[in-house]
Order: C-alpha cells, then sequence, then structure tokens
C-alpha cells in the first residue's frame, strides 16, 4: 500500500505537477485535488504548492487561503493530518492562520532563483521526522516574497518551543546573512504549528528529487512524509 | 442605503518596507533630497449595502480583519464613509 497524497491545484500553482511527480517517484501516490472543491478524496497528507495563486492579488496567499477547499485543509490539519506548504503553499498557511507568521518582499527587493542550503532544526514534523537537528539539505529557492517575518513574541514562542523547523545556512552549517537569501528573521526558512503536523517552508523540496535535474535534498522529506503517513494508517 | 468606504491598509510601524525605500532612493535623483522616509500602503474603496453608516464602518472593519488586511503585517484604518445616492 502506498500513502496518497494530495496536491491542491489554485489558479495560478505552478508547482503541483513537480510536487505529484516527486510524490511518484518517492513511492506514494500523488492525487490532484481542486481548489473550488470542498472534497480531499481521503487522503493522507495534502501539499499546498508553489505558484502565484490568483496572481499573488491583494498579497501572497491571501485569496487562496480563503478557498473553499482550505475549509477542508483546516478540519484535515486540527485531526491532525499532515499538511506541508512549499512556497506559495507557505504564504496561503500563514495568510490562513493555519500557521503564523507572514512572509513579505524580499530584503534584497529582488526575486531570487538559486540553489540554498538549509539547515534541519528539528525532528518533530512529519516532513524531518527521519532527519537529524544539524542535518544540511540542498533545495531551490525561486521567491520574491520570502521574507518571513513575525511578532517578537512568536519568534521568541518558535525559537522556545522548537516550531522552527529549516533555517537558511551555508554549506557548513552556519546560518547567518550571507547564507539567507531573503533576510528572513532568525533566517527562517520553514516553520511548524504548535502540534507539529502542520509545516509551511519557502525552498522547493519537490524540484530537488531527481538526481538527473539538480539536488536531492528534498527526498528525505518525501521519503519521512511518505514513511510518517503509513505508520500512522 | 448604499454607502461608500475608503480603508487604508499601512505596513505597521518598524516593518521594512522595500517598496517605500525604492522609492526613497529614487526620489533624490529629482532633486527631492529632503525626502527622509517614504512608507507605502494601499487604498481599498469598496461599496455596499448597509442598514446605516455605523453598520457599514463595522462590517469593512471586519472584512479588513478577516481578508483586506494581514494584521501580523499591516494596520487597517476606515478613512471615510459616505452615503451614496441611490441612482
Amino acid at each position: 500500500m502506498s500513502a496518497r497524497i494530495g496536491v491542491v491545484t489554485f489558479p495560478g500553482s505552478l508547482d503541483d505537477r513537480d510536487a505529484l511527480r516527486a510524490i511518484d517517484l518517492m513511492g506514494g501516490r500523488g492525487v490532484p485535488l481542486w481548489h473550488a472543491e470542498r472534497d480531499l478524496l481521503g487522503v493522507d497528507g495534502v501539499i499546498l504548492p508553489g505558484g502565484f495563486s490568483y496572481g499573488d492579488y491583494l498579497r501572497c496567499g491571501a485569496i487562496a487561503g480563503r478557498a473553499p477547499v482550505m475549509e477542508e485543509v483546516r478540519a484535515f490539519a486540527e485531526r491532525g493530518g499532515p499538511v506541508l506548504g512549499i512556497c506559495n503553499g507557505f504564504q496561503i498557511l500563514c495568510e490562513s492562520g493555519l500557521l503564523p507568521g507572514a512572509l513579505i518582499r524580499n530584503r534584497s527587493l529582488r526575486f531570487v532563483c538559486r540553489i540554498v542550503h538549509v539547515r534541519v532544526e528539528t525532528s518533530a514534523t512529519p516532513v524531518t521526522a527521519e532527519l537529524l537537528p544539524g542535518e544540511l539539505l540542498e533545495l531551490p529557492v525561486k521567491h520574491g516574497e520570502g521574507q518571513f517575518v513575525a511578532t517578537a513574541a512568536d519568534l521568541r514562542a518558535f525559537e522556545d518551543d522548537g516550531r522552527v523547523v529549516f533555517r537558511y545556512a551555508g554549506p557548513h552549517g552556519e546560518a547567518d546573512d550571507a547564507a539567507d537569501p531573503n533576510g528572513s528573521m532568525h533566517h527562517i526558512a520553514g516553520i511548524r504549528n504548535e502540534a507539529g503536523n502542520v509545516v509551511g517552508l519557502m525552498p522547493h523540496p519537490e524540484h530537488a528529487v531527481d538526481p538527473d535535474v539538480g539536488p536531492t535534498g528534498g527526498q528525505a522529506l518525501f521519503a519521512s512524509l511518505l514513511s510518517q503517513v503509513l505508520a500512522v494508517a | 442605503m448604499r454607502f461608500e468606504v475608503e480603508l487604508l491598509v499601512t505596513l505597521k510601524p518598524g516593518l521594512a518596507d522595500p517598496q517605500g525605500k525604492a522609492v526613497e532612493g529614487a526620489l533624490p535623483a529629482l532633486g527631492w533630497t529632503n525626502v527622509t522616509s517614504v512608507r507605502i500602503g494601499k487604498h481599498i474603496r469598496l461599496e455596499l449595502e448597509a442598514t446605516n453608516e455605523d453598520t457599514a464602518r463595522s462590517q469593512v472593519d471586519e472584512m479588513a480583519a478577516r481578508l483586506l488586511s494581514n494584521p501580523v503585517i499591516e494596520d487597517a484604518t476606515v478613512v471615510r464613509v459616505a452615503a451614496l445616492e441611490d441612482a
């Protein structure tokens, strides 16, 4: 039996096909989901993919965060179902209130498209359960609005509770300004909710699973997600 | 009754405003070397049906909290409520 992971397509999603392919490549079954449907088709996990949902009008992820499918995603998350938001998907999770904080224009004012390293900060999520804190993953980023910001109180809570999942880091694991492509507070590349089942990150694991076309830092995240889902099922 | 409501959405003080910074950097080239700060926000104008002005205002306040602004990074203020003549 293979894990069924749903990938939601919003108008303007770009990376839904890559996410579906990554799930299949890693031994799961990718299930396409549609933004206007209030049905998750009984999937074991949900991915909100990257792109420019609804043209990123108003704010990145703002309209998608209130799409009909998001009511189901919220209920699924409240039941403990694993939800992963990648790039625009991370923005959607923040806009829908499933994750705290917000993503604003990169400090450089430039769109960034490059390979980065992220340092795993916690194993307590479905996508990092098989990784150890301190491990480095090579992943691509491609975004104009990826600067993570949150209130000082929220930031303190993330750090105290171990809710920072990924931090931008150099090739030797040092999290600093040089390694940070967008100027995020505390160099945060990904966070999780209090329960740990909802994770958002700006880099793209779904573009990093096939050694023919680049780094493979995304493999471990999909492998972890798929095995976690089966362990629960 | 029909009302026109204007909402101003601004980035919270202290939060970096890259758009404002870019404009701030461009103004001196046109001779305005005396500008010390630029912050850019959004102006949203809505027309809606409501029983009275207070209801129109409070509905837009709620829209601002739930969709039109992101309270994490933005402040939203209703700056004008005006009754519209029915056509």
